[in-house]
């Protein structure tokens, strides 16, 4: 083969494996386009609109929607409820998380029950498990409930208390998370390097807090970084508990963002304000995946 | 100056204190997680009278879990949601793998000048959650008169560009002399796909099947949105409706629709853990 035909031939081939790549992305890329981009266009653009569902007709109204959304007392205080929520689950979930990690890495014989019995909740589907947590700390029937009365503490009515509500459920999506922040820990610690103990045991760094201050903790830096920003997400996202307990009671103490959103556009059809607050919370989405991008780029070379 | 040896006894027993004292912390965690669970069994086959004064004593005085279970079979269409579950899931995978793994494939092995673009796409879909592309579709749905489908409750979720990244990933390392050779031999690249990766990419498929169809079964957002009947009720739907209508009447035949929406995931999960635990934190490890 001379060198031209080969040239030729190598031309050939690029132009087959091109067409082929056009042909076995397009329809990826054509779902990409009608249930990704083109909505988020459609939902910011509407959100400048005064559209009604089922409207013949609608003009542009600049920026009003997010006036409202920003005058709306019922969304700031879903905003401020939801940020309150994440502010526990996140150090409740990573730091459980983390004690659990490194005690059950420690464990031999009893390391898989135990990682077992702490995934268990990750696969279980949320709305029953939270039909489950209601009754549990039902005032009247839950045993939760009759047990601390029974040990002097009262009675008391986690999700009917204003002051309580999202404790509770702050509680459920800890229980839900923490598995899931295990493994991610057990993962990280698996990948520390023994002799790393070893040498910090050498300089007489022996204690259990030792070992951890010194190695365990640095070294999961990264891991750490991750698990908190997933966690953050995840937290923020909170719906299911709210639409099956408490839905957004008492006097409003549990709204969350995502469970106002789906009140104002699915359930009174406020499809302006509702898009609005779509926007609002795709800008946040975005900005914690960014911090993500951005923090893991610089702490993971030291 | 070198280390002062510690005695061999002193250590062994700091080692039982320190072995002792995690499993009694972990054992109460442990308790905090199961606790939900034993609790909605021990319910589930409570007398219904018994629920009321029960309070937290664990052991119910009679068995009545045939009572319980057969009520929550007969009050609701339990079985009904179930089976619009592996419906929904196992239509919405198929479509995932039907798409991903060819453009997974174009992304990781073939170059083409829109490559980089569309692989941008796919890194932004990953942080856009469902919530954000619901109501346009929502509207499209309405407008199509589509609502109340089982094509409504799927559609988002057709395109998964996770999974449409993690076969990129995982066609990557796929050696590259392979196809060449396969190309060589007069393979297309449909057939190399369908022939050699698919094969290779088992692992891969059963990680995404996994992670597919516990978010899909456990989901509420969507479904709750777009069903307005219980004809098309995926079991977390059908778990409100049922809730709603047994409320504070009958816990034990509620528990018994909890632990029953609840199994087949649980079982799952027992008897492949190793797949469970891989497929839903491979969202985490990157």
């Amino acid at each position: 083969m001379t060198a031209a035909t080969l040239s030729v031939s190598r031309n050939s081939q690029m132009r087959a494996e091109a067409i082929a790549g056009y042909a076995f992305a397009m329809p990826a890329l054509f779902l990409i386009l009608i249930l990704l981009i083109l909505p988020i266009i459609v939902v910011f653009m509407i959100s400048l609109t005064d559209y009604q569902l089922g409207a013949l007709t609608w003009s542009w109204v600049g920026l009003a929607n997010y006036a409202e959304m920003m005058a709306d007392k019922a969304f700031l205080r879903s905003l401020a409820n939801t940020f309150i929520y994440v502010a526990i689950v996140v150090p409740g979930s990573v730091g459980f998380a983390l004690i659990i990690a490194i005690l059950v890495q420690e464990r031999t014989k009893s390391k898989a029950i135990y990682q077992t019995i702490f995934f268990l909740p990750v696969t279980t589907t949320l709305i029953a498990m939270s039909v489950v947590w209601h009754f549990l700390l039902n005032p009247s029937l839950g045993p939760v409930t009759s047990l601390a009365r029974a040990l002097g503490f009262g009675d008391f009515d986690v999700f009917g208390d204003p002051d309580l509500v999202l404790v509770g459920l702050a509680v459920i999506g800890i229980w839900q998370l923490v598995g899931f922040n295990m493994i991610l820990f057990l993962a990280g610690l698996t990948a520390i390097p023994r002799d790393l103990y070893d040498a910090a045991d050498i300089d007489g760094a022996d204690g259990v807090w030792d070992r951890f201050a010194r190695v365990t903790w640095p070294m999961l830096g990264p891991t750490t970084l991750f698990v908190v920003v997933t966690s953050t997400i995840t937290a923020f996202r909170v719906f299911d508990t709210v639409a099956v307990i408490t839905r957004g009671n008492p006097m409003g103490r549990s709204d969350v963002l995502l469970f106002t959103l789906y009140k104002v556009g699915f359930q009174d059809f406020n499809i302006g304000p509702a898009s609005a607050m779509t926007i609002a919370f795709l800008v946040f989405v975005l900005v914690v995946a960014l911090a993500q991008a951005f923090l893991i780029d610089r702490r993971t070379h030291y | 100056m070198a280390p002062v040896p510690k005695s061999r006894p002193r250590r062994r027993t700091d080692r039982l204190v320190a072995s002792l004292t995690a499993h009694f912390f972990l054992i109460l965690g442990a308790a905090f997680i199961l606790l939900p669970f034993v609790w909605m069994l021990l319910t589930s086959i409570r007398p219904a009278s018994e629920v009321f004064t029960a309070g937290f004593n664990p052991i119910p005085s009679a068995f009545a879990g045939v009572e319980n279970y057969s009520e929550a079979l007969t009050k609701s269409p339990l079985l009904r949601f179930m089976a619009n579950g592996v419906f929904v899931c196992l239509g919405i995978l198929a479509v995932q793998l039907l798409f991903a793994i060819p453009a997974g494939y174009a992304l990781a092995k073939l170059s083409f000048r829109a490559q980089p673009l569309i692989f941008a796409l796919v890194l932004f879909g990953l942080t856009v959650p469902v919530q954000v592309t619901a109501l346009p579709i929502y509207i499209a749905l309405a407008r199509l008169n589509l609502l109340d489908t089982y094509f409504a409750i799927m559609v988002p979720f057709f395109l998964s560009v996770f999974g449409i990244f993690l076969f990129r990933q995982f066609f990557k390392s796929f050696p590259q002399e392979i196809i060449h050779a396969a190309r060589l031999d007069g393979f297309t690249e449909t057939e190399i796909i369908l022939r050699i990766i698919v094969p290779s990419a088992m692992p891969a498929i059963a990680a995404f099947a996994v992670f597919s169809i516990t978010s899909h079964w456990n989901d509420l957002y969507w479904p709750l949105i777009v069903t307005t009947s219980p004809d098309h009720a995926t079991p977390p739907l059908g778990m409100m409706i049922f809730r709603d209508q047994e409320t504070g009447s009958n816990y034990g035949a509620l528990m018994a629709g909890a632990a029953i929406i609840t199994a087949p995931l649980i079982i799952a999960f027992l008897i492949a853990q190793r797949h469970f635990v891989r497929g839903i934190t491979m969202t985490g490890v990157k």
